[in-house]
């Protein structure tokens, strides 16, 4: 009854192919954009905005970066926490030899660079397939590790080899750096998630996004179609380590403000990606975000938000809680939904479409 | 119909974390809110472990015995990190808004996090002994604080060490002096004293780094330094890394009062690990291990035997319990202090720093808190937030931590003036703004 | 030119001008490949049976490890402890095939895949609640394993060996051997290879999967508790070791996936490989360069046989 398409007649050929052909889903994504651009910035605390919202579209992003790979394009990888990394080494670098340049620029750009590491550790998709990859990516995320620790050029031979970020601003206002507030972070943040998610979404949906999921479904019928594979898979692992450079940069100099960053791009940061791209819905560009939120805002929630309401837990104890609460919740999701968050939502969309009368 | 229940109720439970999440709890008027970092899981729970219980048990024990500091309570809330950035920069944000006076970040990382942010925020930092080298320096680093030592007087103290036991500094020409350590920031900063120790006094300085991921997987290390045959050997290793080295050198033959540890590669646990061929082994430490001080068991009496602690009964005087003794000692020496410049009970952030900056921990002072002999004297200034104060070296004799050497001065003359290009390096990097607080005079 | 020679012929170099440290290089080597080939076989047997790829296998080295010892502090005899702890890895299998595999049935892999994350969380909050963070120490005198070394005289030098690494050795070896009898001989040991090489025809024939899984499960629960006593005594146990046996999956993608003899020749190559390769190159890198090695040799053998050394054939069809 909420959800009905029908009526709306499309009377061209683009308003058929648009994105959101339903009217109802304009409105929804309208009402989501407000939602995020308005109330969020109104009503939510600092802490809110710094370690839930911020944490939160970092993930998304790389969690769209790999949804395009594994999702998309069905090649697993292991190795996101290593190309978020060398967006924010690369980031760092070009921000410190160009100092004029607005750090925007450089986040964006730091997502080439990754895109180009990407290319080179996809090379042996061609020849393996599956856990095989996975396994594959794993060099990368180690080896790249290493060189963020044993090259010091990267880190501007800083004695403690950590990224330091100084404030930086746009029109004035610091947007990175110790003095940049949470709201302007959020908002930068915020308008570079939905652009690129934008553009992810067109990708997806046109002839390129088609060959990588042809490619996905079996790539020999694909070859056979004329789809180039050494082309199509490395466009993925090209656009894939895009996004995570993309996140990599933000992460550091949006939400982090600078650090010990070898260490934050670890392995377990590659694995939680993961995590949120099988929890959210292989291949859903909403559900990246389902599986984000999930992954990164459930621990943040269980820890100070069951205290604050009046659950006595304390510091280690919780700790292990969570980890149990999060595992099992995995399983949980798996076993009540194995295609992930995104199906509970198209279900869901389903329902409210039927409703009242379901049959 | 399973499908709206379970949406309705994930609904109502992110809302109600949500709501949650907003309401911050009224501050009492004669609070002081000291937030503990600490790291209770993870790989390192380890070392963590004791030294938290050590920091609360101090604070928690003022409480019992004294009612608080000067009258004003201290409300302690431990927030877990499991020494990760991330969870750090997340228990920062929580809890800055409760008005802390000092945070206690124990992770190297967290503690690089927390220096741009705490200096906007005005919150003093207290990195003990670990941390930034360069935000010893006081004039750019306002409100970070690192005494007693910095990984580089560490380092120097332990060449002193070395030269001691050789007969002087002349004779460390053509030693090799060999440095095994954490293949991460933590593990790398001697490298840079070291190096410049190496050019004056002649020695080979000899790097094996251990990765993160293999701190149990040690044999290709030791290996090398069995090919390489230094000398001397450091340790700036930290968690799991500890116990394994120290068994690999056991395993090796290696003379274990050659192998000397840094502070934090001096827990009970590390040097237990290599059984009866660990005794010997050595680390670096500015307080002392044991039980034998009216302060610990003033601990006991108030805190342990009232159930009130965490910590079993018998980890109690280790090392690196009363070093989160030692920890708090200093926060709490610093509370004291900051009433009585400012004359108020409930001291504010601000106040904290003025107390840090004229932190005098005498002798006599020592001896009034239950902590003679506990602890070298320390003073710390409006320039020098570290002090280079006097450290030992303590040696593992089979069961517990002795003291193996006198108190000595870490070589400060090699030290000064790379704390002072390293904080001129970052005060570049960063924009970072001068010092406008002012320092506090007479005191 | 001079970095062609420090690269091409120094490290040879240093072999033959010092062979008794090449041999002792090679030992350690081949101890650390027993060791990743004892994990790397965990996960062999749970993927030949259930095609599982099963990321929880190695903290459940550090949990078998962690309860044997926490068993032991009780105050059991070793055998006791040994038996307990077996009691426990049975109970985790059973549990873990009825709460996740059973309702996760016929999910494509990655699901499963995923699952196992949600078993390691599990696992990782329950084993530090209960057993604390701390590295603990395996007693090795109550299982009779040697402690000390011996040294041989060998090309004018000496090779150093460690009584535990042998034992090691011998351990893992017998092990392979009693996998070898009860998959060649035993009739469940039958039944798991069918399930191995068609659940449907398994089914057919009247194999329970469900019991074939709980099987394998525990087989690779003691697997892992033979893992976890070993380098327990070498190192010692603690939740850092979960880092080390990502060292395995190298071996698994050099071995296949699928085969035990490959897990082991795997191992022991990645072993040699990655400590030939820090001991003679890693310090013209700065060292440390064992934490990538490992995978640079197992992607180098994968570009010529893509399904391992000794995994199936992948055969496609449209």
């Amino acid at each position: 009854m909420f959800y009905r398409e029908a009526g709306q007649f499309k009377t061209t050929y683009p308003s058929d192919m648009a994105i959101f052909p339903i009217a109802q889903d304009r409105i929804g994504i309208g009402i989501i954009l407000a939602m995020a651009f308005i109330f969020i910035p109104l009503f939510a605390s600092d802490f809110i905005m710094s370690s839930v919202m911020i944490p939160f579209l970092v993930f998304s992003l790389a969690a769209i970066g790999l949804n395009i790979l594994t999702g998309y394009t069905g090649l697993i990888s292991l190795g996101t926490g290593a190309f978020m990394g060398v967006g924010a080494y690369a980031c760092y670098k070009l921000m410190t030899i160009f100092p004029g340049v607005n750090i925007i620029v450089w986040i964006v750009t730091a997502g080439f660079f990754s895109a180009a590491v990407g290319i080179l550790f996809g090379i042996p998709s061609l020849r393996i397939k599956g856990f095989y990859l996975a396994v594959a990516t794993l060099a990368a995320q180690f080896f790249l590790q290493w060189c963020f620790v044993r090259i010091p050029w990267l880190y501007n031979y800083n004695a403690s080899g950590a990224i330091e970020v100084g404030t930086r601003t746009l029109f004035g206002i610091p947007i990175v750096g110790p003095n940049a507030t949470p709201e302007a972070r959020y908002y930068v943040l915020l308008c570079i998630v939905v652009v690129l998610t934008w553009i992810a979404s067109n990708l997806v949906h046109g002839r390129i996004g088609r060959s990588w999921m042809a490619v996905r479904d079996m790539d020999i019928a694909a070859e056979l179609m004329g789809i180039k594979l050494l082309d199509t898979k490395l466009l993925a692992f090209a656009v894939s380590s895009f996004y995570a450079g993309v996140a990599g940069a933000c992460m550091m100099f949006l939400w982090y403000g600078g650090g010990e960053a070898s260490d934050a791009f670890n392995i377990n940061q590659s694995f939680l990606i993961l995590f949120m791209v099988i929890i959210g819905g292989l291949g859903s560009l909403i559900g990246s975000f389902f599986g984000a939120a999930f992954i990164s805002i459930l621990p943040t929630i269980l820890k100070f938000g069951l205290p604050a309401i009046g659950v006595p837990l304390s510091g280690a104890t919780a700790e292990h809680l969570i980890h149990i609460t999060v595992g099992g919740l995995i399983i949980f999701f798996l076993i009540v939904e194995p295609h992930g968050l995104a199906r509970l939502w198209q279900i869901g969309k389903q329902k409210l479409r039927m409703w009242p009368f379901p049959y | 119909m399973k499908f709206r229940h379970f949406a309705l109720s994930t609904a109502a439970a992110v809302l109600a974390g949500a709501t949650a999440l907003t309401a911050i709890p009224a501050q009492a008027q004669d609070q002081i809110y000291v937030p503990l970092l600490t790291y209770r899981t993870g790989p390192f729970a380890n070392s963590g472990v004791p030294i938290a219980d050590g920091m609360h048990d101090y604070l928690r024990m003022l409480n019992e015995r004294d009612g608080g500091i000067g009258g004003a309570k201290i409300v302690i809330e431990e927030c877990e990190t499991g020494y990760d950035t991330k969870k750090g920069i997340e228990c920062y944000e929580s809890t800055k808004g409760k008005n802390p006076v000092v945070y206690n970040p124990y992770s190297t990382g967290i503690t690089l996090q927390m220096i741009p942010k705490a200096s906007a925020d005005k919150i003093p930092v207290l990195s003990m002994a670990y941390g930034l080298s360069a935000s010893a320096k006081g004039n750019t680093f306002p409100w970070i604080f690192n005494p007693p030592v910095t990984y580089w007087d560490g380092a120097s103290a332990f060449i002193r060490h070395v030269a001691e036991q050789s007969g002087g500094f002349d004779k460390l020409k053509g030693k090799k002096i060999g440095l095994i350590h954490l293949d991460a920031p933590f593990g790398k900063e001697p490298i840079a004293l070291l190096e410049a120790l190496s050019k004056k006094y002649g020695f080979e300085l000899k790097l094996y780094p251990v990765a993160a991921s293999d701190m149990q997987n040690q044999g290709s290390v030791w290996l090398n330094i069995r090919r390489d045959r230094p000398d001397w050997i450091y340790n700036q290793g930290w968690g799991a890394m500890n116990p394994t080295a120290v068994k690999e050198a056991a395993k090796n033959n290696f003379p274990m009062d050659r192998l000397v540890g840094v502070w934090w590669a001096g827990g009970d646990d590390d040097a237990r690990g290599g059984g009866d061929g660990a005794k010997g082994y050595k680390s670096l430490n500015f307080h002392a291990a044991g039980t034998d001080f009216p302060v610990i068991q003033d601990i006991q009496k108030h805190v342990v035997d009232k159930g009130l602690s965490k910590t079993p009964k018998d980890k109690v005087g280790e090392n690196l319990y009363n070093r989160g003794v030692y920890n708090s000692m200093l926060i709490a020496e610093a509370i004291r202090n900051a009433q009585k410049i400012s004359g108020k009970k409930a001291i504010t952030a601000e106040d904290m720093r003025k107390g840090l900056e004229s932190l005098n921990i005498t002798d006599a002072r020592l001896k009034e808190i239950g902590m003679a002999g506990f602890a070298a004297p320390m003073k710390l200034t409006c320039e020098d937030h570290n002090g280079h104060n006097k450290v030992y070296v303590a040696q593992w004799d089979g069961t517990k931590w002795v003291k193996g050497s006198e108190w000595m001065d870490p070589l400060k003359d090699e030290v000064m003036p790379l704390l002072e290009s390293a904080a001129n390096d970052y005060a570049k990097a960063n924009n970072w703004p001068a010092r406008t607080e002012a320092c506090q005079k007479g005191s | 030119m001079h970095a062609l020679y420090m690269v091409l012929i120094d490290p040879f170099v240093q072999m033959v001008s010092a062979p008794d440290l090449f041999v002792q290089t090679i030992w350690e080597g081949l101890v650390a490949g027993v060791l990743y080939a004892l994990i790397a076989l965990g996960f062999v047997l749970i993927f030949k049976a259930s095609g599982v790829f099963n990321f929880a296998q190695g903290m459940m080295v550090v949990f078998a490890g962690l309860t044997l010892i926490a068993f032991q502090d009780m105050g059991l005899p070793a055998i006791a402890a040994l038996a307990a702890s077996l009691a426990v890895m049975y109970l985790l299998a059973l549990s873990i095939e009825r709460v996740v595999l059973r309702p996760l049935v016929n999910q494509p892999d990655i699901i499963l895949f995923m699952a196992t994350f949600g078993i390691t969380y599990i696992l990782i909050g329950f084993g530090e609640m209960i057993f604390g963070g701390e590295p603990r120490e395996v007693n090795t005198k109550a299982f009779f394993l040697p402690q000390g070394s011996f040294e041989i005289p060998i090309l004018g030098g000496f090779v150093q060996i460690q009584k535990i690494d042998v034992a090691a050795a011998v351990i893992a070896a017998l092990m392979i051997a009693a996998l070898g009898f009860f998959f060649q001989k035993t009739r469940i040991g039958r039944a798991l290879r069918a399930v191995a090489d068609s659940h449907k025809a398994a089914l057919s024939v009247g194999i329970s999967l469900n019991q074939i899984w709980v099987i394998v499960w525990f087989a690779a629960g003691i697997v892992a508790l033979v893992a976890g006593i070993m380098w327990g005594a070498r190192s010692n146990v603690s939740f850092a070791l979960q880092v080390v046996a990502l060292k395995a999956l190298p071996v698994l993608i050099l071995g296949g996936f699928t085969s035990i003899p490959g897990a082991i020749i795997g191992g022991l190559i990645i072993g040699v490989g990655e400590k030939l390769g820090e001991f003679y190159w890693g310090p013209l890198m700065g060292g440390g360069i064992e934490s990538w090695l490992a995978y640079f040799i197992a992607l180098g053998f994968l570009l010529f046989r893509p399904q391992g050394l000794f995994g199936d054939k992948i055969i496609e069809r449209i």
